[in-house]
């Protein structure tokens, strides 16, 4: 029995012979030639054509690639106005909600007594990456803008200097830039795990838009910051992967996966960085208190209690903090 | 003023490499780097192979010198585009936007700059400094243009397949081939680097730099 199955296996390999054959020369494009001795190469160059070279770059082996005009559409037209609309928007965005909405003060105002938030590594890791990304950001808009702003002022000579050190400098800075990242997701991701509170902040949109609305009660992080901090992780992983893949050409893919990670690269840029001038307003401008979280590290207490209610009860009962003189008691200096 | 193109005859091209090998010899172009190539489609395929041999087309609009960066390309009145390599940082944008895969740099894969690219320049040199001084040779290799004469690779083919020259002297010659043999392709290239039509509308360069 075993033997009959062996032979019915061969039959029917042998069998699939002309089969085979008769669909490769039946490959399209080699049917389409019109007259004899004439071949047709390819149709009005919509599809990357590839041939056999004898040369060892195999992606010289393309002889046309159409693609490159969408990249250079995307390049040139669309890329600029991706970053320029999402920064600047934000921009304009943020300012707007400033004079609307004015700097968010500590209802019960100042109390002088801190609480710690972040204590000295937690805001090593925020900065290390905060500087690196904004210049990365900084860098890479110098390229992306640069033969549009700078060329008619500083010249070529100067301009090919700044483009080339940007390079460099947005090539190196990733390294402290993945390395905060990853300092980040280590500290921070246990508390930064979205949960049922969240859904109360995000329908009441935090108390952002109203100036007497509650505050709804935070844990360490509320449901915009966690936003904040996926947004970053996310993105900055992708970014980092796809600059990568940048900074290594062709070693993971060809001239259209070369294209498609540039645009990837770009997009989540223009995201990222409208998404961080927003971050920089609300942990400056925007919110009293809020800077001394990353700057000592110490916020007072009463802007914990106001933003971070379950956070500052659970610093208390750990004895970290004292809740006994509370805004019935404001601060010496009011 | 004549446009310079060069067209390579498919029905001709033996895939011999010896525009390739002239290429950079004359050039002393770099290992690893290939200013020309040739490319063999539907190898093997008795009857259907056809070979191309392939470079910088020197486009009416190319893409290269639009994505630039530091926009290091000059269009001469000829048409034959050249970059400046005092200019270049190396960032291979060229590269993704050119639809023959025409620039070349002297590192594939490297943490930071990828080195100057390179590229057939109709044997021209370069945009900037003294046509033939040792420091364009250095630099772009050999300016034969300068002196009257085509690019090597077209100059030496044996089948007269790659022909360099003005661009409506080649479309005759080649009409003419096509005409007299009784079959013929559309030049490999020339719609995309030329457009679709240019009958009647005049060359004019990719806008010059500004300093």
């Amino acid at each position: 029995m075993p033997r009959l199955a062996v032979l019915t296996v061969l039959f029917i390999l042998v069998a699939a012979v002309p089969v085979s054959q008769a669909q490769m020369l039946n490959e399209p494009g080699q049917s389409t030639a019109t007259t004899s001795g004439e071949v047709q190469l390819y149709d009005q160059a919509e599809d990357q054509v590839r041939g056999f070279i004898s040369i060892p770059d195999e992606k010289l082996s393309v002889l046309v690639q159409p693609e490159g005009r969408e990249w250079r559409e995307w390049r040139q037209q669309i890329l600029p106005w991706v970053i320029g609309i999402l920064f600047l928007g934000m921009l304009v965005a943020v300012f707007a909600f400033y004079f609307i909405r004015g700097r968010i003060t500590i209802r019960g105002g100042p109390s002088g007594r801190k609480v710690l938030r972040f204590n000295g590594l937690d805001r090593f890791a925020h900065w290390l990456t905060a500087v690196s990304f904004l210049l990365l950001a900084l860098t890479g808009m110098a390229l992306t803008f640069g033969r549009t702003l700078f060329i008619p002022v500083f010249g070529h000579g100067f301009y090919s200097w700044l483009a080339e050190s940007s390079i460099m400098v947005h090539n190196f800075l990733s390294v402290p830039f993945v390395i905060g990242l990853v300092f980040i997701i280590a500290l921070w991701v246990k508390d930064n795990i979205p949960n049922r509170a969240d859904w109360a902040w995000i329908t009441s949109m935090g108390g952002l838009l109203s100036k007497d609305g509650k505050h709804i009660e935070a844990e360490r992080f509320n449901a915009g910051q966690k936003a904040m901090f996926w947004t970053i992780v996310l993105l900055g992983t992708a970014l980092v992967i796809t600059g990568v893949m940048m900074m290594t050409p062709f070693a993971a893919t060809g001239v259209g996966g070369m294209q498609v990670v540039h645009v990837i690269h770009g997009i989540l840029a223009a995201v990222m960085i409208a998404g961080i001038v927003a971050h920089i307003y609300i942990g400056s401008l925007g919110m009293e208190g809020a800077f001394d979280a990353m700057g000592s590290g110490e916020v007072d207490e009463n802007w914990a209690r106001e933003h971070h209610g379950a956070w500052y009860k659970e610093k208390v009962q750990k004895g970290h903090a004292d809740s006994s003189v509370g805004r019935q008691h404001p601060a010496p200096g009011e | 003023m004549a446009r310079m193109a060069f067209l390579c005859d498919s029905g001709r091209c033996i895939e011999c490499n010896a525009c390739v090998t002239a290429c950079k010899n004359e050039h002393e172009v770099p290992w690893g780097m290939n200013r020309r190539r040739v490319i063999t489609l539907n190898d093997g395929d008795a009857g259907s192979e056809r070979s191309i041999s392939m470079s910088c087309m020197h486009c009416s609009d190319p893409p290269c010198a639009a994505v630039c960066p530091v926009d290091c390309f000059l269009q001469t009145d000829d048409g034959v585009v050249l970059h400046d390599k005092d200019i270049c940082i190396g960032c291979g944008y060229c590269f993704y936007a050119c639809p023959f895969g025409a620039p070349q740099f002297p590192q594939a894969t490297n943490y930071g700059s990828r080195g100057k690219m390179d590229k057939y320049t109709y044997c021209a040199g370069g945009p900037e400094g003294e046509d033939g001084s040792p420091a364009e040779y250095q630099k772009y290799g050999s300016n034969r243009l300068a002196e009257g004469k085509l690019p090597l690779c077209s100059e030496m083919c044996s089948t007269r397949s790659l022909m360099a020259g003005d661009q409506e002297v080649l479309a005759d010659i080649y009409g003419e081939r096509i005409v007299r043999r009784g079959y013929g392709l559309p030049a490999p290239g020339w719609t995309t680097a030329y457009g679709e039509d240019d009958a009647g509308t005049p060359f004019v360069p990719y806008g010059r730099r500004q300093s």
